[in-house]
């Protein structure tokens, strides 16, 4: 890897369209997936493969309309003839790396390209507000290290409490680095045939680098700490816990739209549950009542069980929960202590193989034995 | 007031009896399951508390269905499994090891009793320790008083 500066031409926007637009124009890629700009001033992830309609590429727009991993996943999970260059942000990368252990991806024929993040609006913020102010005061904030909202407005909460902002990890072919850098310039690091590709010549990371990353990781971390004592104050018994959950309405828009819960035949999509009307009466005869739709506090418990190890904390589950249950907080929180029982970091590397697919003999040897 | 449904299907008002734990366990074919089988054939007594559902493999166990037997008010759940490096596919029980671990500790976070899901390594030729592995969890559960979430409609 080389890191490297590079001036900043006409706008930090345009600069980093020419990079990409060099990536594609000379073959480092065959095509770009990468946030664009709509006519409606939405932005939405798009392959591209055509450089000229990169004017419209807009990766630094603060929005996570969905999390881009699953088109990452569509393009490159089966045959991967082109090489594709996949412009995400850390909490897609980290996303994306998971799924590239559930076999869901493939890097072989994939370049990742990270920028930093200095946080995202809800869709609807967004679309509401002067985008382009939204875009600079982020850019402005992210270099000296304190990123904020927007007066008036809020950052997703799952962002409000990422403690991962920048890309990171050996999987990176290029990162696009926008905090503590200098007026004027941005920070690159690159893999060495892109840095040739791109012609950048080596040069170390900005002075201020270090200390303004610190500064915003710090905050978020003491946000998501937090969060994480709220939540455990909040839900202590089962009286909070079904509180928690009850105005769930079952329509499983957190697992559609999630991007580890890759399940192609998810067990409540199927008529599993779906029992006889006569057995519901049963039920409803032992308890006096039985919830309808049944399974709603199952279907958060059996997901919990099979991803959580694995959730990466992208918040687009809480984003498009229509009844506001705070979907991503409960998963991290979870999380937190599912996955320091193996010490994994979800999306760190692709070295890592997840705690659900993995086993070690000599671990957990108390569960199972008598008096454990 | 909580009820039980006899096998004939009839409900009844358990609220006054004296509180008898049910057990859903999920025993594996080789071991447990044979183990539970030789304490039957060897006339050893243990409580009645316990449904059994055989599977291949403790390795073959989705945490959906013991988070179902506990939110429908299963007092326990019990996994049986072979002991480490004994499993007859190799690795289910490492496997399923792994899974009662991540289940034990969402439990804990969402204020749910993990005490009430049990996993042992019970061997085909252990029939006595199945029965008094049972014996215990009737007396721990018993302690612990009924799952809560039973009676629960809400869920």
């Amino acid at each position: 890897m080389i890191d490297a500066r590079i001036d900043i031409q006409h706008s930090t926007l345009k600069t980093i369209q020419g990079l990409l637009r060099a990536l594609l124009a000379n073959g480092a890629v065959d095509g770009l997936l990468v946030p664009m700009s709509l006519p409606s001033g939405s932005v939405a992830p798009m392959l591209v493969t055509d450089p000229d309609a990169l004017d419209q590429a807009d990766p630094l727009a603060p929005v996570l309309p969905i999390n881009a991993a699953r088109a990452a996943s569509l393009l490159t999970a089966t045959d991967q003839q082109r090489t594709l260059g996949l412009v995400l942000r850390p909490c897609e990368i980290r996303a994306l790396v998971e799924l590239v252990k559930f076999q869901q991806a493939n890097l072989d024929n994939a370049l990742i390209i990270g920028i930093d993040c200095p946080g995202t609006y809800s869709v609807t913020d967004f679309q509401a507000a002067d985008k382009d102010t939204l875009t600079s005061e982020l850019l402005a904030g992210i270099a000296s290290g304190e990123p904020r909202p927007h007066d008036g407005l809020a950052f997703r909460d799952a962002c409000h409490i990422c403690e991962q902002p920048l890309p990171q990890g050996d999987h990176l072919a290029l990162a696009i680095g926008l905090a503590g850098v200098e007026p004027g310039s941005l920070y690159l690091r690159a893999r060495d045939d892109l840095a040739e590709t791109l012609e950048l010549s080596p040069g170390e990371p900005p002075a201020g680098r270090a200390a303004a990353a610190h500064t915003y990781i710090d905050a978020r971390t003491q946000a998501r700490d937090a969060a994480f004592a709220q939540f455990r104050d909040r839900v202590h018994d089962i009286d909070s816990l079904l509180h928690e959950f009850s105005t769930c309405i079952r329509c499983h828009n957190c697992m559609i739209n999630c991007p580890i819960c890759y399940c192609r035949e998810c067990i409540f999509r199927t008529p599993t549950f779906e029992h006889e009307s006569q057995l519901f009466f049963q039920w409803a005869g032992r308890k006096g009542t039985v919830r309808m739709l049944p399974d709603t506090l199952l279907f958060h418990l059996t997901r919990l069980n099979h991803m959580v190890t694995s959730c990466i904390g992208c918040g687009i589950c809480a984003d498009v929960c229509p009844v506001d249950i705070p979907v991503g907080t409960i998963f991290r929180t979870v999380g937190q202590k599912a996955q320091a029982i193996f010490d994994y970091h979800p999306g760190r590397s692709l070295d890592d193989a997840a705690p659900v697919q993995d086993f070690r003999e000599d671990e957990l040897t108390t569960l199972g034995e008598r008096h454990s | 007031m909580w009820i039980a449904v006899k096998p004939n299907g009839e409900n009844v008002d358990m609220s006054e009896a004296e509180f008898e734990p049910t057990i859903i366990a999920f025993l594996c074919n080789w071991c447990t399951y044979t183990g539970a089988d030789l304490a039957g054939t060897s006339r050893i007594q243990y409580p009645p508390n316990i449904r059994i559902i055989r599977l291949m493999c403790s390795g073959g166990l989705d945490p959906v269905y013991v988070s179902k037997a506990l939110l429908e008010g299963a007092d326990g759940v019990l996994i049986g499994g072979c002991h480490p490096g004994d499993c007859h596919y190799q690795s289910g029980n490492y496997k399923a090891r792994r899974r009662i671990a991540i289940l034990h500790a969402i439990l804990q976070q969402l204020g749910l009793d993990p005490d009430r899901v049990w996993l042992r390594w019970i061997s085909a030729s252990e029939g006595q320790y199945f029965a008094d592995t049972v014996s215990e969890m009737v007396d721990a559960l018993k302690e612990m008083g009924p799952n809560p979430l039973k009676g629960v409609g809400q869920i």
